[in-house]
């Protein structure tokens, strides 16, 4: 029986009226990669923005080995950092070169020394293969490129837990390749990834275990080859039929 | 009556260092007002323009109700008067308290006039930020705090130089108005040399082209500044 490294139960949410997660359990195990898919709307993303408490839910709990995490008061930005999060827009910080993007965290909040912070920081820019723009204006790459620079800058804080938020949708189809790429690599290695994404056969490449969100429940889940060779909701499959034709 | 410009150039040289001194504590209110104006406006706008953290506790929350309250009405008095009538009101009214002269007085009214203002270009600045900015400092683990400080000021700055920098040119001209407790800028002085040779044209004439020289001065060290900070870096390859 592998640890449970996140353990979330009875989920609640709402944005106004509206319920996004209605009673979600949701766990991961260590070293597991978990793919959320589900149309728009359907609460995959605000699931995952809830995980490291970007997103305040309204009821539930949220364990992350084996402390529960919405008791953490004015701690919560240390758990932050074990939990680093990949955005659909890479919201690279702007005022930054590549190379301070991933050294900041490791120097202002794990108190890294410079010269620490900047080899790990090659390290994975190398990883990433944008070690060659570490001196660039982050504002100048290209989606891609921006994309695996925040991958980069979030492994930095060596976190326990990588969490992606359609880290494709907004690239330019060329560039998906490249990052999904970056993402397969991370994934041999062992780490924990949490992945929001619409890339189905990414997903079944990839994935320990499919999540299918619809209306703010997990409708299903179970390991690629139920999900997407053999579905048994009527919901699921029509969802992933959209995909098929494609 | 008509401008005599050889007279204008008689004022300038027989009564330069009474225009001289004027321009020095000219630029002297505009510099304090600016600097001490803009640290003002980082407090004012960061308390006004901070986005709430649902995380707070409520004691926290409190604190930032009460500080938003206090920026407000600090913004509603200071941009809502005359800084001439601010600078004769508190001039007279803390004279008896604070001993001061009205060169010190000037400095501070100047200041905390231009700290209402530059709180809300600073707010702005803060408010311009894209909240993605925000989302990846705390996915790091960065603290509120240190959010602030290292990723939405230096945007929030950048965004907002050239409206900082206003401020400098509105100074440099508006200090004339501290005249009225007896500072003795440009403007008074020239008062005081019209006073004594009654040639009204010729001496604001030249008071003029003075203002105009240094909002132009400082006009060109701010389109420097600004292009310094903008910085397009250069694509430098990483060896």
């Amino acid at each position: 029986m592998a640890e449970k490294i996140i353990d979330i139960k009875h989920l609640q949410k709402h944005f106004g009226d509206l319920q996004v997660l209605n009673d979600v359990d949701f766990n991961v195990d260590k070293g597991e990669v978990v793919t959320i898919i589900g149309s728009s709307g359907s609460g995959k993303s605000t699931l995952l923005r809830c995980v490291n408490l970007l997103e305040i839910p309204d009821g539930g709990e949220i364990v992350f080995e084996g402390q529960n995490i919405r008791s953490l008061g004015s701690k919560v930005s240390k758990y932050r950092a074990k939990v680093s999060m990949v955005f659909q827009s890479f919201n690279l910080f702007n005022n930054m070169n590549v190379l301070d993007n991933c050294t900041v965290g490791q120097i202002k909040v794990l108190g890294r020394d410079k010269k620490t912070a900047q080899e790990k920081a090659m390290k994975h820019l190398k990883q990433v293969g944008m070690a060659e723009f570490a001196n660039a204006d982050s504002t100048r790459l290209s989606g891609g490129q921006k994309q695996r620079v925040a991958i980069a800058r979030a492994l930095c804080m060596d976190p326990e837990v990588l969490l992606f938020d359609e880290p494709t949708s907004a690239l330019d189809p060329e560039m998906v390749g490249d990052v999904l790429d970056v993402m397969k690599d991370l994934a041999s290695q062992g780490l924990t990834m949490v992945i929001v994404t619409h890339e189905m056969q990414f997903a079944r490449e990839v994935s320990d275990r499919v999540i299918f969100m619809d209306k703010g429940v997990i409708a299903e889940q179970g390991t690629p080859e139920e999900i997407f060779g053999n579905p048994r909701q009527e919901r699921t499959k029509q969802f992933l039929s959209r995909y098929s034709n494609r | 009556m008509s401008l005599d410009f050889s007279y204008a150039w008689k004022t300038l040289t027989d009564s330069w260092p009474m225009y001289w001194y004027g321009i020095k504590i000219t630029v002297l209110l505009a510099i304090v007002g600016t600097v001490f104006g803009l640290l003002i406006g980082l407090v004012v706008g960061a308390i006004r323009g901070i986005p709430e953290d649902p995380l707070d506790t409520p004691f926290k929350r409190g604190l930032k109700k009460a500080g938003q309250a206090v920026s407000w009405f600090y913004i509603w008095i200071f941009r809502g008067t005359p800084m001439m009538v601010q600078a004769v009101f508190f001039y007279y009214l803390l004279r008896s308290v604070l001993h001061w002269t009205p060169l010190t007085a000037g400095m501070i009214i100047i200041s905390v006039n231009t700290g209402a203002y530059m709180s809300e270009i600073i707010r702005s600045g803060i408010q311009s930020v894209d909240r993605g900015q925000i989302e990846a400092a705390k996915s790091i683990g960065m603290t509120n705090f240190q959010t602030m400080i290292h990723v939405i000021f230096p945007q929030a700055l950048k965004n907002t130089l050239p409206s900082i920098g206003n401020q400098l040119i509105v100074n440099i001209k508006d200090s004339c108005m501290l005249n009225a407790i007896g500072v003795t800028e440009l403007y008074f002085q020239a008062t005081s040399i019209a006073g004594s040779t009654m040639r009204y044209i010729e001496v604001y004439f030249v008071t003029a082209l003075i203002y105009l020289t240094l909002t132009t001065l400082a006009t060109l060290l701010l389109d420097w500044i600004e292009k310094r900070f903008s910085g397009v870096k250069s694509y430098k390859e990483f060896a």
